[in-house]
């Protein structure tokens, strides 16, 4: 029961952080239609900046967050000019921005290769400073409680941010039609761009909380990530924010639960993605989903 | 300037047979692609056919062309019965749920005993050759260049052009999308088959997210509308590190660099592949085919 417990627990720290990437890939997919596999690369880039903020600049954690997830928004911004907006106009856009984004995706790993290294690496011990606490036989980490906060205070904001703000529901209305939008007078490509940038952001800052969580950060370490992300939005829904969130906590939740009551880690991908495949099946749009994103 | 060839062959032969793979591959991936299904599944469907071959030649001690039909076969009779309910998805969704049936198969592979798990088929007998992959590439190319002239490749044509204008005018698309996806399951898993019986061994990782990925590239880069752009795609992009490595450009970041920057270009200046490059030498050729 207890080990029940402690594995429900873990799954829904590693889905916050599943649920945190998902949003900042299902929020471009939302207003623009299209996949941006560069979103793990821009991950894994977010993450490694923080590390060298806090070992080499020496910075401590709480000013290095906040600055590397910036950075990943500015990522975010160059993705859009060079990978996206050229593509805009063009018929297939779909399939070249899928394209153009593994092509981005590639260079930003070789960028971090070359400037990190291929090695696998982690943040300095007290980095953060860890708690331990037995809760009726859980163990929980200060690092845990931590992960699932700052996790759900982004979530909060950004879902604040897209209902209450102007340029909210700007990037409502460019998701609903890029030219009714523009025909009221919204500036379409300022908007795409701040979407970029804002699910950039989320995704670096995820990157940092899976570097902190995992205590491992990788050049590669997006791959991971990558398919997991596409199958907690189609989850939750193509393009819907909550859905996101909920999709990354389930996932999370049924990957420990599989290995929990399997024993072994081999299928704990198994479930996951016959579950996907399941649902896109049954229910296309997901759990949350708008009905029309079947035909996109 | 034979021993020359000779020594050229001595040196890059194994880059020439899996350029010739890939080949077949990236056309396979092309059948569904021309009728503007997003399906990402050929890989799997690659090592299905591989690991179906490789386990009737080591387990049935079947004949080589015997065990390569019936990888393409097993490839193919999946492919239908995958077709069949997921081609009602379109666009992104399609691609989802093709991903996540490669995975699917992925880790099947990896649990099964009778694949041999994470490490995988060992101990193929290497006895493909050169000559047996560009036979088939040759013989897909044929199968493709005819494709685009036939009754079937008008109506996948028109299909990715429109589908409910298709049929209106009396396609019937459900027939057509899922004899594509039969097809271009069987082109890919005859790869799988040849890889398995080039490389002596098949792993669930050769055939993963990546390699799917790959073959999309192998399409856009080289062009999709023309039956020689998922070729001409796969031999740069497969041949791209010794090229590279000739040039001097050391393997790690910057040669990764130099791939991601190439594949970028390519998408930006020439929407339609490489294959463009060829219709602006002699564009009134093309012309004549598109009026």
């Amino acid at each position: 029961m207890n080990l029940l417990a402690q594995q429900l627990v873990n799954g829904l720290f590693i889905g916050s952080v599943y649920g945190l990437f998902a949003v900042g890939y299902t929020l471009v997919f939302g207003v623009l239609d299209i996949l941006n596999l560069a979103h793990a690369a821009v991950f894994t880039l977010g993450g490694l900046v923080a590390l060298w903020l806090v070992q080499t600049a020496g910075m401590s954690i709480w000013l290095a967050f906040p600055l590397a997830t910036l950075f990943a928004g500015l990522l975010g911004l160059l993705l859009n000019q060079v990978a996206f907006a050229p593509l805009r106009k063009r018929a297939d856009s779909q399939f070249s921005g899928l394209i153009s984004s593994i092509a981005m995706a590639i260079i930003f790993e070789a960028v971090a290769m070359g400037v990190f290294g291929a090695r696998s690496v982690r943040f300095p011990q007290g980095t953060v400073s860890v708690h331990i606490w037995h809760i009726a036989g859980v163990t929980i980490t200060s690092l845990q409680v931590g992960i699932v906060l700052v996790a759900a205070l982004l979530m909060v904001i950004l879902t604040l941010f897209i209902q209450r703000t102007r340029i909210g529901k700007a990037i409502r209305a460019v998701a609903e039609s890029e030219r009714a939008a523009m025909l009221l007078g919204v500036n379409v490509n300022g908007i795409i761009a701040s979407t970029f940038f804002i699910s950039s952001a989320l995704g670096g800052a995820a990157g940092i909380l899976y570097g902190l969580y995992f205590d491992a950060l990788a050049p590669d370490m997006g791959r991971s990530i990558e398919l997991k992300g596409l199958a907690v939005i189609i989850l939750g829904g193509m393009g819907s924010i909550p859905g996101a969130i909920l999709g990354g906590l389930a996932f999370g939740l049924s990957e420990v639960l599989t290995v929990a009551i399997t024993g072994t880690s081999n299928l704990r991908d198994a479930v996951a993605f016959t579950m996907l495949f399941a649902i896109l099946l049954i229910r296309p749009s997901g759990l949350l989903g708008r009905g029309k994103m079947r035909e996109a | 300037m034979l021993e020359q060839l000779a020594h050229f062959y001595a040196v890059y032969g194994s880059v020439i047979n899996f350029i010739g793979i890939n080949a077949l591959m990236a056309l396979s991936l092309n059948v569904t692609l021309a009728a503007g299904m997003l399906s990402l599944s050929n890989a799997a469907f690659a090592g299905l056919g591989g690991y179906a071959a490789g386990i009737l030649t080591l387990h049935f001690k079947m004949p080589y062309v015997v065990s390569l039909c019936g990888g393409a076969l097993v490839a193919g009779i999946v492919g239908l019965l995958l077709g069949l309910p997921v081609l009602r998805l379109r666009g992104v969704f399609l691609a989802m749920a093709t991903l996540a049936f490669g995975e699917v198969v992925r880790i099947a592979a990896v649990n099964l005993d009778i694949t041999g798990g994470a490490e995988g088929l060992t101990g193929i007998p290497n006895v493909t050759k050169t000559w047996m992959i560009y036979l088939a590439l040759a013989g897909a190319a044929y199968f493709m260049a005819n494709l685009r002239r036939s009754r079937m490749g008008w109506a996948l044509v028109s299909m990715r052009e429109d589908e409910t204008a298709a049929a209106c005018l009396g396609i019937h698309i459900t027939y057509y999308k899922v004899a594509a996806f039969t097809v271009g399951a069987m082109m890919a898993g005859l790869a799988g088959g040849m890889y398995a019986h080039l490389n002596y061994l098949i792993t669930p990782r050769d055939f993963g997210f990546f390699v799917a990925v790959d073959l999309l590239i192998y399409n856009i880069v080289g062009g999709t509308r023309v039956w020689y752009g998922p070729i001409l795609g796969a031999v740069l992009i497969t041949a791209l590190p010794e090229i590279l490595r000739g040039a001097g450009v050391t393997a790690g970041p910057i040669r990764m660099g130099v791939n991601g920057l190439i594949l970028l270009m390519v998408i930006l200046f020439l929407p339609n592949g490489l294959a463009s490059v060829f219709a602006w030498v002699r564009p009134a050729a093309v012309k004549a085919k598109t009026t």
